[in-house]
């Protein structure tokens, strides 16, 4: 079972040291695609494995859990891989057409690669040391990315994604190294028992607030966001795709994943403050968003608020709640990396991303358009899309515990984000171009074309193919969020696994 | 032994907490340097501390004998500070290059990414 869970993890590795080595020539994008492609097969095979086989773990290098290193998958990280891989392949194809030969030769594609490398570990790590290590990987790689860009609004922006970035980083540390000193063990299904089994649960409960710290200012909930929106409009339009897509879910996932195993104790102090923050996360997001001129800034304001809704499903704690997290959660993903790319096609085509200087689009390209309104539309919540039932999923779960104000809350940010996704439509795609020309589509080399909309257009597929048959995509998150609420299964899993 | 570490880790902490809170961003790292060596003890000390019980056995023997030293707490830090190492050249080097861009290292005058005015990307 080993081979099945630690090879979507080695495979990113081995095509960044292939990137590497080939970043001067002119075929890397390609490398790095075969890779994205190969990564996809492994998310699929590990997926299906889990599907037939419930949990699967393996211990690294043959030592016993909870000893050793364990890889586990359970349906919640077998998804996340597999989404990651989609979203890989997708940003590999459409990086060709972005990613010039400067930055292959800084390594962007090595970088590109390692990042998608320490996301997938951490899906899949069940230890929270080697948490904290893969997280120091995509972090890496991701100050890499964000620095390759090389214009100064860049460094700007990267100079406060790094400090902050580390900041989380020292408390996460900490916080693994306490929890280590308490219980004596790292292994998170082994921390389950002991931590709920430790004498004294306030200093359980201070440890569960320094994850919540940590994990929170990865995921971006307020009022630790401040990073984000200082930094996801400065990178290539690429970055900003795989950042918004994958980076701060890692942090959700993280949350979800300490919060439903480890740390579940105390819930009404944690989860309380879960759900206040997620409130205010949903609220300010989606405000500073209305604030906003800017195509990336817009969007990326929508991340803070949307990473809200999934930090709700997680606070509420009920089944229901949690398959609307889960759901949320592989939706979103889609659906925001997807936006960015429509922001970079559109600023190929009109030059640039302030929305009072650019126009035109909807005579230019009609099909890109579409392409915007799919995911823009999916992002507010309109039925038919994945989006309406991942926030249908989400309300109905807060109403039948009668929390009628978070439900309230949930369904005014709906509203808010049609208010700024209209602002987009009519500042980039309704309203002429200021400049006096028309863009049109040809400016783009036919190739730019193929490898840019593709991706694009399999994305807004598949956001559609989840609206409209939601049934199959629900049914296994309330498997996910099954296996999250009774860890049994996992756990014993884990602790019995033979290496 | 503990106490002492757990002040100077405290120490540590408010050292850097200071040097953090300062508009420099070289000082800002410093601090952040100064966080993370407290950090690192802070994980040393939660660990146990035993002194003068290497964590090695006997020649020959197959079991440890008595107490020893556990040898994962001090595993764990290594590892923790290569990585902080690494983090620090990176942050270290974007630091010098945001200082070629701007000519200066005040971090309240970095503003560039997100104008004071709504207007578009500089």
């Amino acid at each position: 079972m080993s081979w099945i869970l630690a090879l979507p993890i080695l495979t990113p590795f081995i095509g960044a040291g292939a990137c590497l080595f080939l970043r001067n020539r002119k075929g890397v994008g390609w490398i790095s695609v075969l890779t994205a492609l190969a990564s996809l097969g492994l998310a699929v095979r590990l997926l299906a494995t889990v599907i037939d086989h419930g949990v699967i773990a393996g211990q690294v290098s043959g030592w016993p859990a909870p000893f050793g290193i364990t890889l586990v998958a359970d349906y919640l990280s077998a998804a996340m891989v597999l989404i990651t891989a989609i979203i890989g392949l997708a940003t590999a194809l459409w990086a060709m057409a972005e990613i010039g030969p400067t930055s292959a030769r800084l390594g962007w594609f090595t970088l590109f690669q390692t990042l998608l490398g320490g996301v997938t570990g951490a899906f899949l790590t069940g230890d929270l040391f080697n948490l904290y290590v893969w997280f120091e990987v995509l972090l890496i790689s991701s100050f890499g990315l964000l620095a390759i860009g090389g214009s100064r609004s860049a460094t700007d922006g990267a100079v406060k994604y790094v400090t902050l970035n580390l900041i989380a980083t020292a408390l996460f540390l900490c916080a693994a190294g306490l929890t280590y000193g308490a219980t004596g063990t790292l292994n998170m299904a082994d921390l389950h028992g002991k931590v709920a089994a430790h004498p004294d649960q306030g200093l359980m409960t201070v440890i569960a607030i320094l994850f919540m710290l940590a994990f929170g200012m990865k995921a971006a909930v307020f009022p630790l966001f401040f990073w984000l929106p200082a930094s996801y409009h400065t990178p290539h339009y690429a970055v900003s795709a795989l950042f918004a897509g994958l980076l701060t879910k890692v942090g959700v996932y993280a949350l979800i994943r300490v919060f439903t195993l480890i740390f579940t104790g105390d819930q009404g102090w944690t989860h309380e403050i879960l759900l206040w923050c997620a409130c205010l996360t949903m609220v300010t997001g989606v405000l500073g968003a209305a604030a906003q001129s800017d195509f990336r800034k817009i969007l990326s304001f929508h991340i803070v608020s949307q990473i809200g809704y999934m930090v709700l499903g997680l606070a509420l704690m009920t089944p229901l709640a949690l398959v609307g997290a889960v759901f949320y959660l592989l939706h979103h993903i889609i659906v925001k990396a997807n936006l960015f790319l429509v922001a970079g096609v559109s600023r190929r085509l009109t030059g640039g991303s302030d929305l009072a200087q650019i126009g035109g689009l909807y005579r230019a390209a009609p099909f890109l358009a579409v392409l915007f309104l799919i995911p823009a539309f999916s992002l507010a919540g309109f039925p038919p899309l994945s989006g309406f039932w991942a926030k249908y999923l989400l309300v109905r779960a807060a109403l039948e515990e009668g929390a009628w104000l978070v439900a309230g809350i949930a369904l005014m940010v709906g509203l808010l984000t049609i208010y700024s996704m209209t602002k987009i439509w009519a500042g980039a795609f309704w309203k002429p171009h200021p400049g006096g020309y028309e863009p049109v589509l040809a400016q783009l080399s036919p190739r730019a074309r193929v490898l840019m909309l593709t991706p694009m257009a399999v994305l807004a597929a598949m956001t559609v193919l989840i609206g409209v048959m939601p049934e199959p995509f629900v049914t296994f998150a309330t498997t996910a969020a099954q296996q999250l609420l009774e860890p049994d299964a996992y756990i014993r899993i884990v602790l019995g696994a033979r290496p | 032994m503990e106490t002492i570490l757990a002040i100077l880790a405290g120490a540590l902490v408010t050292a850097g907490l200071w040097l953090m809170l300062s508009g420099n961003l070289l000082r800002f790292l410093f601090g952040l340097m100064l966080l993370s060596n407290a950090v690192n003890l802070a994980i040393f000390a939660a660990g146990r501390l035993t002194e003068g019980r290497p964590p090695l056995l006997e020649p020959g023997g197959a079991r440890p004998v008595g107490e020893l030293a556990n040898a994962l707490p001090q595993a764990l830090l290594l590892t923790a500070i290569v990585i902080g190492f690494g983090l620090f050249a990176f942050a270290l080097a974007l630091t010098i290059r945001a200082y070629r861009s701007f000519g200066h290292l005040e971090v309240d005058r970095m503003r560039l990414a997100e104008p004071e005015e709504p207007r578009g990307e500089a």
